[in-house]
């Protein structure tokens, strides 16, 4: 701010200079404004899917309920029936579109995401755990039926996001550990991944041998995402942890694009590197876990979400930040809208559909073989 | 003086690669490091700007030791190009402007983008500047990585092999575009070669490195053929052709004669 009336050293420069800073100014505000378009989209998805369900109201109708005009029953189905699912979806799909990107870019791998690196398996894991072992089965009973009807303990809700978490850690850790140790490629990091994977879900599967009915029903909802189940305390804790975790990495925005030039460029920048790498894998885990703890495993959808926004604002992340979240949340509440939409009664777990958007663009991240 | 480096050790999974080195570099001139592969020059640079931390030694910077500095501070200091580059998905414009991350506290302000524009325009790359970098030749993609360390204003220059993989004009041109940059403004420079009829064109000093030690520290005019084989173990001609002196090797030296040789002429 300082420099504003910075002077150029001679008057060629600024005529030349001035129209280039002028132009770039001009690509940027572009960016930004597709930026600003998401989030208008997503704000009207989210009216939208308010509006579209078994008790028929219309958008505009949704604005008058959410701005306090609406009549008693349409209130109590807005408020506590809808707007907890989509609240939900709008911020689990903004913390797993975040993580995707920060994983990506820490690892410098494009295949990498919470999914892919094993990182929601983990916190499924741990999840269950708690609930078999750790007698935090009164989160299940609140996760199984809808949001609102059983009001939860704070202590379970303690217990099963505390093991989630250390489950996503340990995935992070052995694929951290791995990264460091050899020179693996990024599908070999991936491969890692996929075995951790499957060791945390038999792991998940082997608790189950432990459960009660209840308990097994719980577990098996971890398996496929679902944001339906939702209430005002738990949406609360993500939404909190997904801010302070977002200003974070919009902090270190530039750090991040430091790091697309190589970690030694990025020394050379003035990056401390390892501290960036292990505290932003820190912080993914954390939204991971308490994502996954919440709402089960949300397939590929960390993937998918930063693959689009860098098809739609490009590489810096700068607006890479903010998009990958907004994406997340417009692609996580487009899911679930569309299964409740095509299942008659009761709805499909979003974690089908975003797979099913997931795994082919996988396939063609790793035909392409592509570098970040 | 902008940069004294003093009895640097560097132990690489124990084997030593730097041993007890000392180094000097002035305002406005550049200084090649040459050796044979695995002689230690790498090493050295990363060392001079710490993304190396050497077990031993000083290097003091402007008259500042770098161990006391963060590594914001140092990149205010000490631009580096390292010796192998990844294509960003970013423009040219914005790969550049990462240079002024060392300057920026929360955004990039209009003096950021002026400095930006004006190593751009220095370097020959304004035309391209809203190009993505991975659309770029190999030597223009060099250009930016070099316009990238200029934009960090740094008082000193470190680079690892900036030409070697470029072709016969780039060489040329980006060795010119360095030199130009380094006289104009003042700058330190220290640049790892290994074409040493480029760095006998271009360098204003040669440190010839041997073992993790500087085992000749000359100008190109001192240069011999008894050196070149000390270092490089190769026969050689000095020839000079159109007022540039330049190598032509000729053979290897037999192998029991350019190693064990080696002691002699540590001093």
């Amino acid at each position: 701010m300082k420099h504003h009336h910075a002077t150029l050293p001679t008057p060629v420069a600024e005529s030349l200079g001035g129209e280039l800073v002028s132009r770039y100014g001009a690509g940027l505000r572009r960016r930004y404004l597709i930026l600003a378009a998401l989030a208008v989209f997503t704000v009207l998805l989210a009216l939208q899917a308010v509006a579209v369900g078994a008790f028929d109201l219309s958008p505009y109708k949704v604005l008058l309920i959410l701005l306090g005009q609406g009549e008693g029953t349409q209130s109590v189905v807005v408020f506590n029936i809808r707007l907890p699912r989509i609240v939900a979806a709008i911020v689990t799909g903004w913390g797993l579109g975040l993580s995707g990107l920060v994983t990506q870019s820490l690892l410098r791998n494009p295949l990498a995401s919470p999914f892919t690196l094993g990182m929601s398996h983990g916190a499924a894991f741990g999840a269950a755990f708690a609930i078999v072992f750790l007698g935090a089965g009164a989160v299940s009973t609140s996760a199984l039926y809808s949001a609102g009807s059983t009001d939860f303990m704070f202590s379970s809700l303690y217990a099963v996001t505390l093991m989630a978490f250390a489950g996503a850690m340990a995935a992070t850790a052995v694929i951290i550990l791995l990264a460091r140790m050899r020179q693996m490629s990024a599908s070999a990091v991936i491969l890692a991944g996929v075995a951790m994977s499957s060791l945390f879900m038999s792991g998940t599967i082997l608790v189950q041998y432990f459960a009660t009915e209840v308990e097994i029903a719980t577990v098996v909802f971890w398996t496929f995402g679902d944001v339906a189940r939702s209430n005002w305390r738990e949406i609360l804790v993500l939404a909190v942890a997904t801010l302070l975790v977002s200003a974070y990495f919009l902090r270190r925005r530039w750090d991040l694009n430091a790091l697309l030039a190589g970690e030694e460029t990025a020394q050379a920048l003035g990056v401390h590197v390892t501290r960036l790498r292990l505290l932003g894998m820190f912080l993914a885990s954390l939204l991971v876990a308490l994502a996954t703890a919440f709402h089960g495993i949300i397939a590929f959808l960390g993937l998918l979400a930063p693959h689009i926004s860098r098809r739609l604002v490009g590489g810096d992340h700068r607006l890479l930040v903010p998009c990958s979240g907004l994406v997340g949340s417009a692609l996580l509440l487009a899911a679930d809208t569309v299964g409740r939409m095509v299942v008659g009664s009761g709805s499909l777990p979003v974690g089908v559909l975003t797979s099913f958007m997931g795994a082919p663009l996988f396939l063609y991240l790793l035909l392409k073989g592509k570098r970040l | 003086m902008t940069l004294e480096a003093k009895g640097l050790h560097f132990n690489y999974n124990g084997q030593p690669v730097l041993r007890g080195l000392n180094l000097s570099l002035e305002h406005g001139e550049i200084t090649g490091i040459l050796g044979i592969n695995g002689a230690g020059k790498s090493t050295l640079l990363r060392c001079l700007n710490r993304i190396l931390r050497p077990q031993k030694g000083v290097v003091m910077v402007e008259d500042r030791d770098l161990s006391k500095l963060g590594g914001e501070q140092i990149a205010r200091l000490i631009g580096y190009v390292a010796q192998s580059q990844e294509r960003e998905p970013l423009s040219v414009f914005d790969a550049v402007l990462l240079g002024r991350k060392p300057h920026i506290k929360w955004q990039a302000t209009s003096h950021d983008l002026d400095v930006v524009t004006r190593v751009l325009t220095q370097m020959g790359l304004e035309p391209l500047a809203l190009r993505p970098v991975s659309s770029l030749s190999g030597g223009e993609a060099q250009k930016v990585v070099i316009a990238r360390a200029l934009a960090q204003e740094p008082h000193l220059l470190l680079l690892d092999e900036p030409t070697s993989n470029l072709d016969l004009r780039n060489q040329l041109e980006v060795m010119e575009l360095l030199m130009q940059a380094v006289r104009d403004q003042g700058l330190g420079a220290a640049v790892c070669l290994h074409d040493i009829n480029l760095a006998l064109r271009y360098l204003d000093r040669m440190v010839l490195m041997k073992q993790g030690q500087v085992h000749a520290l000359i100008t190109p005019e001192e240069l011999t053929a008894d050196i070149i084989r000390q270092v490089y173990g190769v026969e050689a001609v000095l020839a000079e052709v159109e007022g540039h002196r330049v190598v032509i090797p000729r053979s290897a030296s037999p192998r029991k004669q350019a190693r064990p040789a080696t002691p002699h002429h540590h001093t």
